[in-house]
């Protein structure tokens, strides 16, 4: 299988400025990442994999280098279109789930459709398969302090998956789940790229979360290992 | 796309604790604002709602008020003579020339004392003001020393309870009866036959005269007559004309509502400001979360604008209701209020009002505050970097 590749590194490096030293969070990084991968990066604290994903999504911008997905370098978008990227291509997925708790779970699944035209009706009808999806179509009028982390974490999912985007970035998604709820979580993630064809950026330091993807990448010191 | 407002709404409820305090000060501001342009709204209604649009009020030129104004008996009797104006069924002129003096009358509850307005009035003048009914006892007879004073201004003064007295000059009146202005300048003011009053005060002049025109052209001419008369130098104009413009009563309160309300809307601006920056504060992982979603700057600075307006807004229709129970309290239990006039240096009587406009106003006040107050804690939101705020607490 040929896929196109969805993500393209080349070259990435990122350097930050702490006092009078400059910090080389990633060094000339390199990557290709096909749509339908669930790749997952992994590495110690310091390593640079959440700063790669940061950049992948478009919430952080390299030194130099690269980082092009769907074909668009991010990296020359302004901060507004920026926004408007990330809204359309990409969903989010936290280890802290941040849900808006004054918001009920349908209420913060609709939140990024927002921002697109769909009228309130195309709304509400997106925003219930994509708790379907997940398996809470029934909790929807839950505010998330009446829900559990894990099910709090999958209506994260569902607002991750709101929007069709091509590209769903989770970084430590199951840091803060009990085992059964981390499998669910994960299950579901795997599921999102089997059968709707997305791809899944992920990571974690859990070798057991590391065994639902279809890729490993290790990073350290800002380096892909071999 | 902004937010849902339904995000703002619950955030100010769910941190309803620490907003309160916020609502509550802002509920003072606005209420003291409403109340204090009610005040002035009441003076104004008071001058507004005086005189007849038939008559013509003629003083000398250049005084700004009948208390400072001399006509002598030569140019009322010009004037008496004028072709236009209207008879009576004994084919008199309608016409009424009055002295107006201020005494000193002591203030109920010993409150010191305070000047008060004696209208010296002839039969003609009465009738030249149907607004002005007795209300009680009967009317002065003239020659006899008596008085008849405005309702409300005998609620605020000791000695003007019918069979009381008043010290006018060297002598003093008996106070026969009780009048009602309905609402309009005269309640401030207490009426004797002028030609008595004349000669208590031993005045030869009289301060204004009041005269009925026969109809709307008469009155245009007769206005232009008196003006260009140079001889007479006389300042004519309608009556209700020349009492639309003695609001300078109330000029001093409006300049104490502006005063008052922008030294305490400071206070109620950095109380909002506070409860913002703390607002924010809590929320920065949240404010992270929504510019990672896709949510603009503009739309972050917008919800925190939004959400301090609406906590304010709270703030003004609870000080507008305060200020509408305060003023339905006075209607309710008849309390007038008094200020002095700066013009005659007399007692003003009048009743504030908060009126549906005022209150408007004053919640229009209150979001002033809450955007003044949220505009920094807003852009303080609206700068965050994305990868610190999802980092945050």
């Amino acid at each position: 299988m040929a896929a196109e590749p969805i993500v393209v590194v080349r070259d990435l490096s990122k350097i930050y400025r702490q006092g009078d030293i400059n910090v080389v969070a990633l060094d000339h990084v390199s990557l290709d990442i096909t749509a339908g991968e669930f790749v997952v990066l992994m590495g110690p604290s310091g390593s640079g994999k959440s700063t790669l994903l940061h950049i992948i999504a478009g919430i952080d911008r390299p030194t130099s280098g690269s980082a092009k997905v769907q074909g668009i370098d991010i990296a020359q978008l302004d901060e507004s279109q920026l926004a408007d990227w990330r809204n359309q291509n990409v969903g989010f997925v936290f280890q802290s789930f941040n849900l808006i708790p004054v918001l009920t779970a349908a209420e913060n699944v609709e939140l990024p459709l927002l921002l697109t035209d769909l009228n309130g009706r195309e709304r509400r009808k997106q925003v219930q398969t994509a708790l379907e999806l997940v398996g809470l179509a029934d909790r929807g009028h839950h505010r998330p302090d009446q829900m559990s982390g894990g099910q709090q974490q999958r209506v994260a999912i569902a607002r991750a998956l709101v929007t069709d985007p091509a590209l769903i970035v989770a970084d430590e998604p199951t840091g803060n789940l009990d085992a059964k709820s981390a499998g669910d979580v994960l299950a579901i993630l795997r599921s999102l790229t089997l059968t709707a064809g997305k791809t899944v950026v992920m990571v974690t330091h859990d070798p057991k979360s590391a065994a639902y993807g279809s890729r490993s990448l290790h990073l350290e010191k800002g380096e892909i290992a071999a | 796309m902004a937010l849902p407002l339904r995000y703002n709404f619950r955030n100010v409820l769910v941190r309803w604790r620490t907003t309160l305090f916020t609502i509550l000060g802002i509920a003072a501001v606005v209420a003291v604002f409403v109340l204090l342009r009610g005040m002035a709204r009441g003076i104004e209604r008071s001058s507004g709602n005086t005189g007849d649009p038939r008559n013509i009020l003629v003083v000398r030129k250049g005084s700004q008020a009948e208390s400072g104004s001399l006509v002598t008996r030569e140019q009322f009797r010009t004037l008496q003579y004028l072709d236009g104006i209207a008879k009576d069924e004994r084919g008199e002129p309608v016409i009424s020339a009055e002295l107006v003096m201020i005494v000193s009358a002591p203030r109920r509850a010993g409150a010191g004392e305070a000047n008060t307005l004696l209208r010296g009035v002839t039969a003609g003048g009465m009738e030249l003001r149907p607004q002005v009914t007795l209300k009680e006892g009967r009317w002065f007879v003239p020659g006899k020393r008596e008085v008849v004073v405005a309702q409300r201004l005998a609620s605020r003064f000791a000695g003007f309870e019918i069979g009381g007295t008043i010290k006018a000059g060297p002598d003093r009146l008996t106070v026969v009866g009780h009048f009602d202005g309905t609402g309009s300048a005269f309640d401030s003011e207490a009426w004797m036959d002028a030609d008595e009053a004349r000669s208590i005060f031993d005045r030869d002049m009289y301060s204004s005269v009041l005269l009925r025109p026969r109809d709307e052209a008469a009155l245009t001419n007769l206005v232009a007559r008196i003006q260009a008369d140079k001889r007479l130098s006389l300042r004519a104009e309608r009556e209700v004309d020349y009492y639309s413009k003695q609001t300078m009563t109330a000029v001093p309160i409006k300049y104490l509502a502006g005063m008052l309300g922008v030294a305490m809307s400071i206070g109620a601006v950095f109380a909002a400001m506070n409860t913002m920056y703390a607002s924010v504060a809590a929320r920065t992982r949240e404010i992270g979360t929504l510019r990672v979603l896709g949510f603009s700057r503009a739309a972050i600075v917008v919800c925190f604008l939004v959400e301090g307006s609406f906590l304010a807004m709270l703030g003004g229709i609870l000080g507008s209701a305060l200020a509408w129970g305060v003023y339905a309290f006075v209607v309710v239990r008849g309390i007038n209020f008094g200020t002095m006039d700066f013009q005659s240096f007399a007692e003003t009587v009048f009743q504030f009002r908060v009126t549906p406009d005022l209150m408007l106003l004053g919640v229009l006040f209150s979001v002033a505050i809450g955007l003044a107050g949220s505009l920094f804690p807003a852009l303080r939101a609206a700068r965050l970097p994305v990868i610190s705020a999802l980092r945050s607490l």
